[in-house]
């Protein structure tokens, strides 16, 4: 149990800058998911946390001492790996216990401790089985009963839940938060997944191109994205993004005029969230629906608008539309997002 | 040919016939001089040299192979074979930790001119022992290790295949678990004994093997550095068995010392005959 400091970490390799800056205060027990796209650089970020990358330029602090140049065992950190990383020749209670027997443990106290794992994690009958005989869905469980029976003060998790079905996948991430919770052990978790992102996270920092582009907690980070990046890969589907003028009457999209909540000025970009568009009469969006996909609960509803931007708008039931219906919606003032054209940081 | 094949391997009636036919057959055409050499073994001298050659075994098997494995020509047999036996394993056991470590250092660790010394090690495979033999009999000689057992397996020990094998391995083995192995505290060389080497363990039974047949059936080398006749390896041993001349051979003690001579080989591969397979066709990840 500690706390984790990020301080203006950097990495390079080469003259190839991957990681340009990034600082991160993370509590005790906080769970914190590092999220973006593929190539980020998030996994090096956390790689470099483990010890499996050096720091090239700012100071890692785990528990208030520096530890850059720690290596990984001296952390006291235990790392989930994508594809689990089990010792394939050993049996998953000896998997769960090397840590325990490098460190030099009695063997009784090893398989104790790997016994109490395996309780927690309902791998008791599985103790005596070797990896390839288990599912995707156990193997990741034996990968974190071998972080658990380290008790580390950080738990580091590099996707752990991708090669899984998607089932699986949402039952796991409900187990590993309540894992979490129960052993009030600070998290950090690296996903591409930003579902993952918003249902796990105490705060999440999504990555951009080496950087932290907003560090805030999901909700946070869905209600007022800090620049279009991260408007735009958290949320699902994704928030449509206009061009924009900002005048004294309101946002002009084309013909169409909308409210302007921040008083900005000059072109900008506009971001609304397909969930918040409404139907409505006299509403300011003429959305010419082009193709409608029904998924039950609300129905996704693709097209362009007046001035030929795609656009998609999701709405609650089921709508069926017939042919190129033009549809009228509105959005309320507070749901809109400016973004600076040249920057795309927030505005107001 | 079958007419009724259902699949790529699976045959019925007549092509099943075909192909068995085909393999007994082949059989026969390998294991009959074997069988030849077997008869030889069990009757007199005389009746060897009489045509029509016998083709049944006669009577003088304990005999023969008593006076192969205690007296022999020059040698006991026995001797022959301990001798075998040591450089063979020597060599095979040699070149696997050997090739083991250079391959776990080649994937494993960055150091300078990583590349350079793998491209180096696997020239060497275009240098077989006949092409260096010369100084290498110079350096053995140096040593003072003619006639000995270090002479017999140490120039033969390093290997660029069996490292090439093994560095192909180890390219297979997910990085990850490397980086878990660090994470759970292992140091390199735990690593690689925990963990790599019993993951290897089929790959090294079927290099074993292949290379156990490697080094028994050495015949140049030994051939050249062992001039003490107790320090005579079978392979070469056998030949030196033959008449030169007007001696005359005692042709079933020879063919009873090759019987003999192919036993271990046989043993090995029957025996880790279920690893060997399996070190060839899957690897355990």
């Amino acid at each position: 149990m500690a706390t984790v400091t990020l301080d203006n970490i950097r990495k390079s390799f080469g003259t190839d800058e991957v990681i340009k800056g990034v600082s991160l205060d993370v509590a005790d027990g906080e769970f914190i998911v590092i999220v973006g796209p593929s190539g980020c650089g998030k996994s090096t970020l956390l790689r470099m946390v483990a010890g499996l990358e050096t720091i090239t330029a700012g100071e890692l602090r785990i528990g208030g001492t520096r530890a850059n140049e720690r290596e990984p065992m001296d952390r006291d950190i235990a790392m989930v790996f994508q594809n689990y990383a089990l010792y394939p020749h050993m049996s998953v209670a000896q998997n769960m216990g090397y840590g325990l027997r490098i460190k030099g443990l009695p063997k009784a106290e090893v398989a104790a401790k790997v016994r109490a794992a395996a309780e927690l994690l309902q791998l008791s009958e599985l103790l005596e089985r070797k990896p390839r005989q288990l599912s995707g869905g156990q193997r990741q469980r034996v990968a974190m009963g071998r972080a658990i029976v380290r008790e580390p003060k950080v738990f580091l998790f590099d996707e752990p839940l991708s090669n899984l079905d998607a089932k699986l996948r949402v039952q796991m991430r409900l187990e590993i938060r309540e894992l979490q919770a129960k052993l009030g052990i600070t998290a950090l978790y690296v996903t591409h997944d930003q579902v993952e992102a918003m249902t796990m996270a105490d705060r999440m920092i999504v990555m951009n191109e080496g950087r932290a582009e907003q560090i805030g907690t999901p909700l946070d980070v869905y209600e007022r994205p800090a620049s279009l990046f991260a408007a735009q890969f958290i949320g699902s589907p994704s928030m449509n993004v206009i061009e924009a003028e900002g005048r004294e009457d309101g946002m002009h999209v084309g013909d169409m005029l909308l409210p302007n909540p921040t008083g900005a000025r000059g072109p900008v970009m506009l971001g609304l969230r397909p969930e918040h568009l409404v139907p409505a009469p006299d509403g300011p969006l003429a959305l010419r629906v082009l193709l409608a996909e029904p998924l039950g609960a609300n129905t996704l509803l693709h097209g362009m608008l007046a001035g030929g931007q795609n656009f998609t708008a999701s709405l609650p039931g089921v709508h069926t539309t017939g042919g190129a219906e033009v549809l009228h919606l509105g959005i309320a003032p507070e749901k809109m997002h400016v973004f600076d054209k040249q920057t795309g940081r927030r505005l107001g | 040919m079958a007419r009724q094949v259902t699949g790529m391997v699976e045959r019925h009636g007549m092509g099943l016939w075909l192909t068995h036919l085909v393999m007994i057959a082949g059989v026969l055409v390998i294991f009959f001089p074997i069988w030849l050499a077997f008869v030889a073994s069990t009757v007199t001298q005389p009746e060897i040299v009489r045509p029509p050659m016998p083709v049944w075994p006669g009577d003088r098997f304990v005999e023969n192979y008593t006076a192969a494995l205690f007296s022999g020509v020059n040698v006991p047999v026995l001797v022959m074979l301990g001798n075998s036996l040591i450089m063979a394993v020597g060599i095979a056991v040699g070149k696997i930790i050997i090739s083991l470590l250079s391959a776990f250092a080649i994937v494993y660790f960055r150091f300078p001119a990583r590349n350079l010394f793998f491209w180096l090690i696997f020239l060497t495979l275009m240098l077989p022992v006949e092409v260096r033999i010369v100084p290498t009999y110079e350096v053995i000689a140096g040593f003072r290790m003619l006639n000995s057992y270090s002479g017999l397996i140490f120039p033969l020990i390093a290997s660029a295949t069996a490292t090439f094998l093994f560095r192909q391995f180890f390219l297979t083995v997910p990085d990850e678990l490397a980086e878990a192995a660090r994470v759970d505290g292992a140091g390199p060389m735990r690593f690689f004994w925990d963990i790599l080497l019993p993951m290897s363990r089929t790959n090294i039974a079927a290099l074993f093997v292949i290379l156990f047949i490697y080094g028994w059936n050495q015949y140049l080398w030994p051939l050249l550095i062992t001039t003490d006749p107790s320090m005579n390896t079978i392979v070469m041993g056998l030949k030196q068995m033959f008449p030169s001349g007007d001696d005359v051979a005692d042709w079933p003690v020879i063919m009873a010392t090759s019987i003999l001579a192919m036993i271990p080989p046989v043993v090995v591969v029957i025996s880790m005959q279920k690893l060997f397979i399996r070190g060839l066709v899957d690897s355990e990840k």
